[in-house]
């Protein structure tokens, strides 16, 4: 247990190092980097201005460059935002709590709301009902999550309930079909043959069985909370880190955006992570990924 | 085929029909601008109204179909591609080309999608023309998005390296490329399709927000995304509420895309 514990967690590292080098290279090969203001100078000869290009993109390697960031970062210096001007650690602190709590209450909204839907459809067997659900959720699949950011902005809505709007159907769809799939078992036609009733065999037989394959969804849910909080937060005009991304990057504020993608994806490695190890440890492969 | 698929498939037609056709079907070039007709409402003249700069809705929602339907498809082509190329190598060939490639996918999926795309998407030019953000968009769309898919191929691709047909042709002295391309890759066709099909949608949305965020296609060329844009006007969205028609057009055609899907999905 301990060792496999062990071996995910140094493969998250890995992963997390890689992606670091890998916006290390982006921020190396984006226009500007690493040129000498000097340079600008028109009073600097022409072979001036070469040889203070060649000493600086010298001492600028894509390697040395990560490595210098690295150092930093350990230090808790994620450097200064070329667009804003302020420490991107500071930026952070005052925006990354604000996207937490967002991604957060929606999360936890949009599983209530999409569990809740999916038992529904267990249990209401009016006409029409299943339908009705699956177009709601149908549309809400199709609209990219700067409409849906739109339309609650007109309902005075908050950013949580957008980011909520684009996980329920997720979660309804995938926890339905497991519904369905659970119903054609053995031993749950079984238990209806012999006359059990629906609550019964829903809660002992279909939530057993699907409750496990349910984790594996988690960890993806928190991603896609994460890649909605984007638009969602840019159209309700909320100051966390998705709207900070999308500045940076009309500002081409690249090492800005590499270190918030960083921060990001080490949440959402954590996040599936910790559902994949919840999947195996009850003893069901995530079929999600 | 379920008579669901067919329908879906018969809309998807339409409309695709419809927006090859846009330099006969559209009322108005997509540029011709107005100035006399700036934000109009609804008329027979110009049946979803104009936009700021005097532009017909309708002529540009018929051009941004077509550029959205024809491009999406291509980057999920392109995406399939380098997905089945590198799926099947890693899946087949094993040991550390399988190493490798789980390595470099476990990398790509563990970026967020969006942020990734807007990271890279930042270090290159923003003021690029029309057609330069175009291909810029959708290429980015095709060579990022591969991931998923070729773990899925991959995982296909290692169940096909022990099948009894391969190990014959393999007995009977079959070069490993040959084996790669005559037996393994006509067995991965049905979820290269599968792939295929999903891919498209998930670019239509993609682009759609990049669109939005201003980071798609630059104008005066329209997308779906650009369209969109016009909903940021929260008021004009409550005065005229025909501004949503981007967004039930896409509601409707991703629909149609995810049914035909369903169905590929059941063939793989």
């Amino acid at each position: 247990m301990i060792v496999r514990i062990s071996r995910r967690v140094a493969w998250i590292v890995t992963l997390w190092l890689l992606a670091g080098f890998l916006g290390a290279v982006l921020v190396w090969m984006a226009p500007g980097f690493g040129i000498d203001e000097r340079v600008l100078d028109p009073r600097w000869t022409k072979d001036s201005s070469v040889a203070l290009r060649g000493d600086e993109q010298a001492r600028l390697g894509p390697v040395s460059f990560y490595i210098d960031w690295l150092e930093h970062f350990a230090r808790g210096d994620l450097g200064e935002s070329n667009s804003l001007g302020r420490p991107v650690a500071d930026l952070l602190r005052e925006r990354l709590p604000i996207t937490l709590r967002s991604a957060a209450a929606g999360l936890a909204l949009g599983w209530a709301a999409g569990l809740i839907l999916a038992v529904a459809t267990y249990f209401i067997k009016l006409p029409g009902f299943d339908w009705l659900t699956a177009a709601v959720a149908g549309i809400l699949l199709s609209l990219p999550s700067a409409v849906i950011a739109v339309l609650f902005v007109m309902l005075d809505a908050p950013v949580s309930w957008a980011i909520a709007a684009v996980i329920v159907p997720q979660v309804f769809s995938y926890a339905r079909n497991l519904c369905n799939r659970a119903m054609c078992r053995t031993h749950v036609l079984m238990a209806a043959a012999k006359g059990v009733g629906s609550a019964r065999i829903f809660f002992w037989h279909v939530l057993s069985t699907i409750g496990p394959q349910l984790l594996a969804l988690a960890g993806v849910s928190v991603t896609l909370a994460f890649t909605a909080a984007i638009p969602i937060e840019v159209i309700c005009d909320s100051p966390g880190v998705g709207q900070l991304a999308w500045l940076a990057a009309m500002a081409r504020d690249l090492p800005l955006l590499v270190n918030i993608t960083l921060i990001v994806t080490g949440i959402t490695l954590t996040a599936n992570s910790i559902s994949d190890w919840a999947t195996s440890a009850s003893g069901i492969e995530g079929a999600t990924r | 085929m379920t008579w669901k698929r067919g329908i879906a498939l018969g809309v998807l037609a339409s409309i695709f029909g419809l927006a090859m056709c846009a330099n006969l079907v559209a009322p108005y070039p997509y540029e011709k601008q107005f100035r006399d007709s700036v934000l109009a409402p609804p008329s027979a003249a110009f049946p979803l109204g104009t936009d700021d700069l005097g532009r017909d809705r309708l002529s540009r929602l018929i051009y941004g179909t077509r550029v959205s339907l024809l491009l999406a498809p291509a980057a999920a082509l392109l995406t399939t591609l380098f997905a089945g190329a590198f799926g099947l190598l890693a899946g087949y060939l094993g040991g550390a080309w399988e190493w490798g490639g789980k390595a470099v996918t476990d990398l790509f999926l563990s970026l967020p999608w969006l942020f990734l795309l807007l990271m890279v998407r930042a270090m290159l030019p923003l003021n690029a023309s029309p057609e330069a953000s175009l291909v810029i968009t959708f290429a980015l769309l095709g060579l990022l998005g591969w991931a998923v898919s070729a773990r899925l191929v991959a995982s296909a691709a290692r169940g096909l390296k022990d099948s009894e047909f391969v190990l014959q042709a393999r007995a009977l002295g079959q070069p490993s490329w040959r084996l790669l391309i005559r037996h393994a890759l006509p067995n991965l066709r049905p979820v290269l399709a599968a792939q295929f099909w999903l891919a498209v949608p998930v670019f239509l949305l993609t682009e759609a927000n990049l669109g939005f965020l201003g980071l798609g296609v630059a104008e005066p060329l329209p997308s779906w995304g650009s369209l969109l844009r016009e909903l940021e006007d929260f008021a004009a969205v409550r005065e005229n509420p025909l501004l949503l028609a981007p967004a039930v057009l896409l509601v409707i055609v991703l629909s149609c895309l995810h049914i035909a899907a369903r169905g590929k999905e059941q063939w793989s």
